[in-house]
């Protein structure tokens, strides 16, 4: 199963935990099932059915340009990042 | 399997380079290419040395308005009203605008590719309506037959406004006292945290954390904890901001200016002027100099509302006061830092708590910030927080490398003291401590195969770090440092001429060699030479979309799509000569040497085939497309000597190498001269750059006399080190270059002065008051 790592400001919701297992495909359904587990962990990453502004989403230590259509694999490990501008 | 431990290197020059060029090799692995990791003359030499190459100032067009622009005195004051009348009547005056003839903007959220940006606020930006939030802050334009009139003009525009007390220091800016600059602005806890109730100039407050951080400290022999500041510096690109704009009666705008991308100005310009991107052409000029400070708009939205009112095209520049004034900076910032280590040196806890100005609205780079602190080491127990705060300065910008060289300087500082307590060698402690593949930083992510380790290995093995330095009050430090880099969005395009030579059009602008670096990929893949590639920069109707050149992407990210361009080539040329021969395409191949191979010993070469394309087809174009997310990041660590008068303060760099893991050099001259210009940038940083304001908010050196950079005069040649560990992201392994050099230097400075003086500099910049301060102070 895929990983995904909570961002420290979420773990209020998860009650601490810092890394679950969740069998999800997608990053969006991903989402659907921390939300299910932890109510209201949806509306801390997604504002109108995407991604927040400038959330970005790391599969296996790449910010993926698919975002939400990121495709996961079974140990995929996924984490919630702020974009990053560079000069 | 050999651990990274086990294996052999060795440090020998660079073919082609200049002695001081060098790279670091493993023993038994040098990578086999043609035309990648050769130095050929760039494609656009001739034009820039002789002048030829057209910057955004030079262009001339029947009609042509200049523009000015009225700014405020004031750091921070409410507009009460203004009133143009008197402006609108000089002769020769076409138009005046304010923010008023802008569309209005709400708080929506643009994103710029690498960064976000709320369209109000950048409409603000450009032209205030409500308050001005620093001196310097547009207010008014006027576009007039000449500069002289215009400026005239504005000075006769009547501004009303009511003062503010103004606030210019992080610390007293998060205080609940200090005036709040903008009533809209919350504290955001990211990531995915709640968004708070009150008006605040604490805009975001990011939290990391990993581990058990206090049982960390507990385990640790030793801990340490300082704390920094950094002044507001600017990038200090050699040609100021400059736009040109026509808006068309057919409602199409086309605008001419300097910038790093030109569909982010496009996007940028397209919203607030509430007009679709298919209405709005950018024409990218030569570009001198942007380091992160060109992508954000100022006066291309200005000249285009300017042209509207007019009927007649208009030209904005600004001047050196203007460019210190209102554009750039990156923040100045207090940082407190704490590293914990046990007997052996290994680290067992960080901390972190940073404050950087945003400057006048949301968008301080404190979050890489964040996640640079941290990431050179394996640091299994952390905490970082973060705060992103409002002051009466200029909106802050992209600088190199954004808030890691800040956070460097704690850091690495720290380090060096832990060195210096506990005996340990620099170098030492940097390999025993240094992060690779599969480590997992502070906020989470896991490192993929990356090069921290094999930059120390070969500062031990370089001459600089093996040659003694003698004579008093002279020192040697080093330091490390990381930058992410980027991929995005790219997009190339390629066409095969009848005489074997490929045209290849791409929306990169070319700041420092990305045409050659560019082109060499394609003639890589394709097996011709560099110089039968002419690539050139197009605007933004004739290119797919590009994100800016910025972040370290444009090698890796454009690299690629002229990579899949090539190969384009090759399966297009594989069918034409399967025509040819009469044989199924699938039985040719495109061979090395640039000469495809049938059944039965046939061939042809590229430059046969191109003559042959009318007859088989027409014209073969390739196209490259990517949004590449695998970059790669990137460590650099520098060795620096310098000598410290003690009478004066004055530090001398003596001898400085630059040592960056770069993936794979495909222009290794390029490739050296960014390490060279960042690391020029970040002593710059590190000895003498540094905002002057009044407690009134206005800033008091806003030119090059006041304002010092590093002249060939204070710097020494600087050598380079090119460290080669491939990013599994990029067919050749490319990683971005241009970030990580600017990150080391202030840090490596401090550590240097350190050794020659046995003073602790905590404070950038590390100017002569300064430092003739810590030493008389150190003398009791």
């Amino acid at each position: 199963m895929p990983r995904v790592h909570i961002p420290a400001p979420a773990r209020d919701l998860t009650g601490g935990e810092v890394e679950l297992e969740l069998e999800a495909t997608s990053v969006r359904r991903l989402i659907g099932a921390l939300d299910e587990r932890f109510p209201g962990f949806a509306d801390r990453v997604l504002e109108d059915g995407e991604l927040k502004p400038g959330l970005r989403v790391a599969v296996d230590g790449h910010v993926s340009a698919m975002g939400l259509l990121a495709q996961l694999e079974p140990g995929s490990q996924v984490h919630f990042l702020l974009a990053i501008g560079g000069g | 399997m050999a651990t990274v431990e086990d294996r052999q290197f060795r440090v020998e020059p660079f073919p082609g380079g200049t002695p001081g060029n060098q790279r670091l090799v493993e023993e038994g692995r040098l990578p086999d290419y043609d035309v990648v990791g050769t130095r050929p003359i760039r494609h656009d030499g001739t034009d820039k040395v002789t002048g030829r190459a057209r910057y955004g100032a030079d262009i001339k067009l029947s009609g042509l308005l200049q523009g000015y622009v009225l700014r405020s005195p004031h750091a921070h004051a409410r507009i009460v009203s203004i009133d143009t009348s008197k402006a609108a009547e000089v002769p020769g005056v076409h138009a005046v605008c304010t923010n008023a003839d802008m569309p209005s903007a709400d708080h929506r959220a643009g994103d710029l590719g690498e960064g976000i940006v709320d369209w109000y606020h950048l409409n603000q930006n450009v032209l205030a309506n409500d308050k001005v939030l620093y001196t310097g802050h547009a207010v008014a334009a006027v576009a007039a037959d000449s500069v002289h009139i215009a400026e005239e003009a504005a000075r006769l525009i009547e501004v009303e406004y009511e003062v503010l007390p103004p606030v210019l220091d992080v610390r007293e800016a998060r205080g609940a006292d200090a005036p709040v600059l903008n009533d809209d602005v919350r504290t955001d806890l990211q990531p995915a945290g709640e968004t708070g109730d009150t008006p605040t100039n604490v805009a975001k407050h990011f939290h990391y954390e990993k581990g058990d951080v206090d049982a960390g400290f507990a385990a640790a022999e030793l801990v340490i904890e300082r704390e920094f500041t950094t002044e507001t510096v600017h990038q200090g690109y050699i040609e100021p901001h400059t736009a040109t704009a026509f808006w068309s009666p057919d409602g199409k705008i086309t605008v001419w200016t300097s910038t790093q991308g030109s569909f982010m100005i496009r996007m940028q310009v397209a919203e607030l002027l509430d007009v679709p991107i298919s209405k709005v052409k950018v024409v990218p000029m030569e570009i001198g100099g942007g380091f992160g400070g060109k992508i954000a708009v100022y006066l291309q939205p200005v000249a285009a509302v300017l042209s509207k009112l007019s009927g007649r095209p208009v030209k904005l520049n600004m001047d050196r006061s203007n460019v210190f004034d209102a554009t750039g900076p990156t923040p100045g910032s207090y940082m407190k830092v704490k590293i914990g280590v046990d007997a052996e040196g290994k680290i067992t806890a960080g901390e972190a708590e940073l404050l950087f100005e945003a400057g006048a609205f949301p968008g301080s780079p404190i979050n890489p910030g964040c996640m640079c602190v941290f990431a050179c080491y394996d640091v299994p127990n952390g905490r970082i927080d973060g705060y992103d705060i409002c002051v009466n300065k200029p909106r802050t910008n992209a600088y190199r490398a954004p808030g890691s060289t800040h956070v460097a300087l704690a850091t690495e500082t720290i380090v060096d003291e832990i060195c210096e307590a506990q005996g340990i060698c620099p170098v030492e402690f940097r390999l025993k401590n240094a992060v690779k593949e599969g480590d997992e930083r502070v906020d989470g992510v896991t490192y993929p195969p990356v090069g921290m380790w094999e930059t120390i290995k070969a500062v031990e093995l370089s001459d600089h770090w093996q040659s003694p330095l003698e004579g008093p009050n002279r020192g040697r430090g080093i330091a490390s440092g990381f930058w992410f880099n980027f991929g995005g969005n790219s997009v190339v395009a390629a066409t095969v001429n009848e005489d074997g030579t490929v045209s290849l059009i791409e929306g990169s602008t070319d700041i420092g060699g990305s045409r050659a670096s560019v082109a060499m990929q394609l003639a890589e893949i394709l097996g011709i030479a560099a110089e039968d590639v002419t690539p050139t920069v197009v605007d933004t109707d004739s290119i797919g979309h590009t994100d800016v050149t910025g972040g370290s992407r444009t090698c890796h990210a454009t690299g690629l799509a002229a990579i899949k361009a090539a190969e384009d080539i090759q399966a297009q040329l594989c069918q034409r000569a399967a025509m040819l021969w009469d044989v199924e395409s699938e039985q040719v191949e495109y061979g090395d040497g640039a000469t495809l191979t049938g059944p039965e010993g046939k061939t042809i070469s590229f430059q046969e085939i191109a003559g042959k394309l009318t007859q088989t087809g027409g014209p073969v174009v390739g196209r490259g497309s990517v949004n590449a997310d695998k970059h790669g990041g990137a460590f650099g660590t520098h060795i620096a000597d310098v000598e410290v008068d003690p009478d004066t303060g004055k530090v001398q760099v003596l001898r400085y190498t630059v040592v960056q893991d770069v993936g794979t050099a495909i222009h290794p001259s390029y490739v050296e001269g960014q390490m060279q210009g960042g690391a020029a940038q970040g002593i710059g940083w590190a000895l003498n750059e540094e905002y002057h304001y009044g407690d009134d908010g206005r800033l008091h050196n806003a030119s090059f006399l006041d304002y010092r950079i590093p002249t060939c005069y204070d710097l020494p040649d600087i050598e380079t080190i090119i460290v080669e560990v491939p990013n599994p992201g990029h067919p050749f392994g490319v990683r971005g270059v241009g970030e990580v050099p600017i990150v080391p230097p202030p840090a490596a400075m401090a550590n240097a002065i350190f050794r020659a003086t046995g003073v602790r500099m905590r404070s950038l910049p590390m100017s002569p008051p300064k430092v003739l301060h810590e030493l008389l102070s150190s003398d009791g």
